[in-house]
């Protein structure tokens, strides 16, 4: 039996309070019935027809989550961030989170099989629901399914804004990750656990990238350095000075930042030549945070 | 002005003809579910179809600003392999509930077997169970005693005939189907269906009440544009323009947002969820400059 590291009675507590504030009691009243119908081992169509049917009932509008939510959040699920959800996918989390757990096999099953036949928004809603799930370590398989999704909504659903990745991918799944993030022209900011998991490969893969991207005249997202500054070699360096040389200052941010990231005394050197730059870094006025809150 | 297709198999088309239809003016799609030129073999493939017409395809419209429905069915032609077609009816439930499902369809009849008929009957009822819509095909031959046909079924099975689009009519077919209560729909598709021409004077002479102009663009040799082209020859020769917008915009929408599935705000000032994800950050919607152009007059390939 897996451990659960979630606390499933407050994630659907909070859901349920949010949705209680934001949709017409009568939807409120028929998403309970379902929820209790499912939880109560109700066929499967059951689930799935509710599933589907939800926007019919809740319209799509964003929920609405205040300062005191955003904290509670918190410290049900670390990483979990329904402040960018919208209120159909709140109360379809809720219909899977009535799913009866006990029986493994069964539970698998029927997530299985609802992912198998889901449109784009209930795909959405599932990934970005993963974080809630118990056996967390079975879903490792179908999340990277999602990786490869040529949906970039889906993509986004399990790269961006979701601590699962983080948590339970190994490196290889990561890196394609994270490659297809700046591949698909995702942000990588919001990629949880993006320093953290930072490794070599990862870096020789991005660097590899760029200069794929140079070669073809097309340009390179300044945040492909964030996870190379840490293993910056010697041709590293050559490739930060020309990232120094674009006219543009979040290039010379980005260059100044990997570098300030960087063992290397050579990588120090460089950075110096940027007075400025490396000026703001030691303040805390430039770090990869502030990067990112101006781009 | 804005044009709806509220019939195009855009699963067999490519990223190319999204472009010129936006260009053109088309702001939203319907893609019924019908057959693949040849018949599928499995009810997984029944699946992995209905999948992309409510994921992949659906994401790809919003790609070029063009909002992108379904009508969910079992196709007359594959309804004669009775083996699979059983298994198909029982994948619909899973699929007809869906957001942006707007019809049952298109069902109807093909060879005019008994097969057809049956699997026909259930899907009239499912629809009506679940008071649904329905989008009739009318057959290619023996077409207008199978256009009678399809009618009397639906009445049969207790449906409202404001509640169910027949398609691919012709000049035979249309007045039955008008003084009937059903909606018209006329597919411009050169050689095999109607031609625009004809068009324009099916419309001079029965006003623009319940008619309903589509390409059904598909696999075979048809056109995208058949819509913006239609409307524009219709100008061209004549027809006052608010019939031309009726005919080519607001009856589609009128028919088909009786789902509650598909309103006209959905383009016109889509939910920001949607924004955020089924249009990728493009600008079309807001009047500026699309982000891909089809480029028509470049060599150059970057």
């Amino acid at each position: 039996m897996s451990s659960l590291i979630v606390d499933l009675t407050s994630a659907t507590d909070i859901l349920h309070y949010w949705l209680s504030q934001q949709i017409a009691p009568e939807s409120l009243t028929w998403l309970d019935e379902k929820r209790r119908q499912i939880s109560e081992g109700a066929p499967e169509r059951v689930f799935f027809t509710a599933f589907s049917a939800v926007p019919r009932y809740t319209g799509k509008k964003d929920l609405e989550l205040t300062y005191q939510d955003w904290q509670a959040v918190e410290v049900i699920r670390s990483g979990w961030s329904p402040a960018y959800w919208s209120v159909d996918q709140a109360a379809r989390t809720l219909l899977v989170l009535s799913l009866p757990q006990e029986d493994a096999e069964k539970y698998l099953r029927t997530l299985e099989r609802v992912f198998g036949a889901a449109d784009v928004g209930e795909l959405v809603a599932l990934y970005q629901a993963l974080p809630l799930l118990p056996y967390p370590e079975q879903h490792r398989s179908r999340a990277a399914e999602g990786v490869r999704s040529n949906m970039t909504a889906v993509f986004n659903a399990v790269a961006l804004r979701n601590p699962y990745p983080a948590e339970y991918f190994d490196n290889n799944a990561w890196n394609q990750m994270v490659l297809k993030a700046l591949f698909v022209g995702s942000p990588l900011h919001p990629i949880q656990g993006i320093d953290r998991r930072a490794n070599p490969e990862l870096a020789q893969m991005l660097i590899d990238y760029a200069h794929e991207r140079w070669a073809a005249q097309r340009s390179v997202s300044p945040e492909l350095w964030r996870p190379v500054g840490q293993f910056c070699d010697a041709a590293t360096l050559k490739d930060l000075e020309r990232v120094f040389a674009n006219p543009e200052p979040v290039q010379k941010e980005a260059a100044a930042l990997a570098c300030s990231q960087s063992p290397l005394p050579e990588a120090q050197a460089l950075l110096a030549c940027h007075p400025d730059l490396q000026a703001s870094i030691q303040a805390g006025n430039l770090t990869w945070e502030s990067f990112s809150q101006s781009a | 002005m804005m044009f709806i297709d509220p019939h195009i198999h855009l699963s067999a088309r490519t990223t190319y003809d999204y472009m010129v239809m936006r260009e053109s003016g088309i702001v939203a799609v319907i893609e019924p579910a019908f057959w693949l030129g040849q018949p599928r073999t499995s009810v997984n493939t029944f699946q992995d179809y209905f999948n992309s017409l409510v994921g992949w395809e659906r994401f790809r419209a919003g790609q070029f600003g063009i909002r992108h429905y379904c009508t969910i069915g079992l196709n007359p032609k594959e309804a004669n392999n009775e083996a699979l077609a059983e298994d198909v009816m029982e994948l619909l439930p899973l699929y007809v509930c869906k957001e942006g499902v707007v019809a049952i369809g298109e069902i109807g009849y093909d060879d005019m077997t008994q097969t057809e008929d049956k699997y026909f009957c259930q899907q009239l009822e499912l629809a009506k169970e679940l008071d649904m819509l329905v989008l009739v095909h009318t057959p290619h031959r023996n077409k207008k005693a199978g256009t009678s046909r399809s009618m009397d079924r639906c009445v049969e099975q207790g449906l409202d005939p404001s509640q169910v689009i027949i398609d691919h009519n012709n000049e035979e077919t249309v007045e039955e189907v008008l003084s009937r209560g059903f909606w018209a729909a006329f597919t411009i598709y050169p050689h095999t269906k109607m031609g625009n021409a004809r068009m324009v004077e099916v419309v001079r002479q029965y006003g623009c009440n319940r008619i309903i102009v589509d390409s059904s663009a598909d696999w075979g040799l048809s056109d995208p544009l058949s819509v913006p082209k239609t409307a524009q020859l219709m100008l061209k020769r004549g027809i006052p323009e608010a019939h031309v917008q009726a005919v080519c915009y607001e009856n589609a929408l009128a028919a088909y947002s009786q789902s509650g599935q598909m309103q006209e705000q959905d383009w016109t000032n889509p939910p920001a969820i949607d924004q955020r994800q089924m249009f990728n950050g493009n600008t079309i919607l807001r009047g500026q400059k699309p982000t891909v152009e089809s480029g028509r007059e470049s060599l150059l390939i970057e």
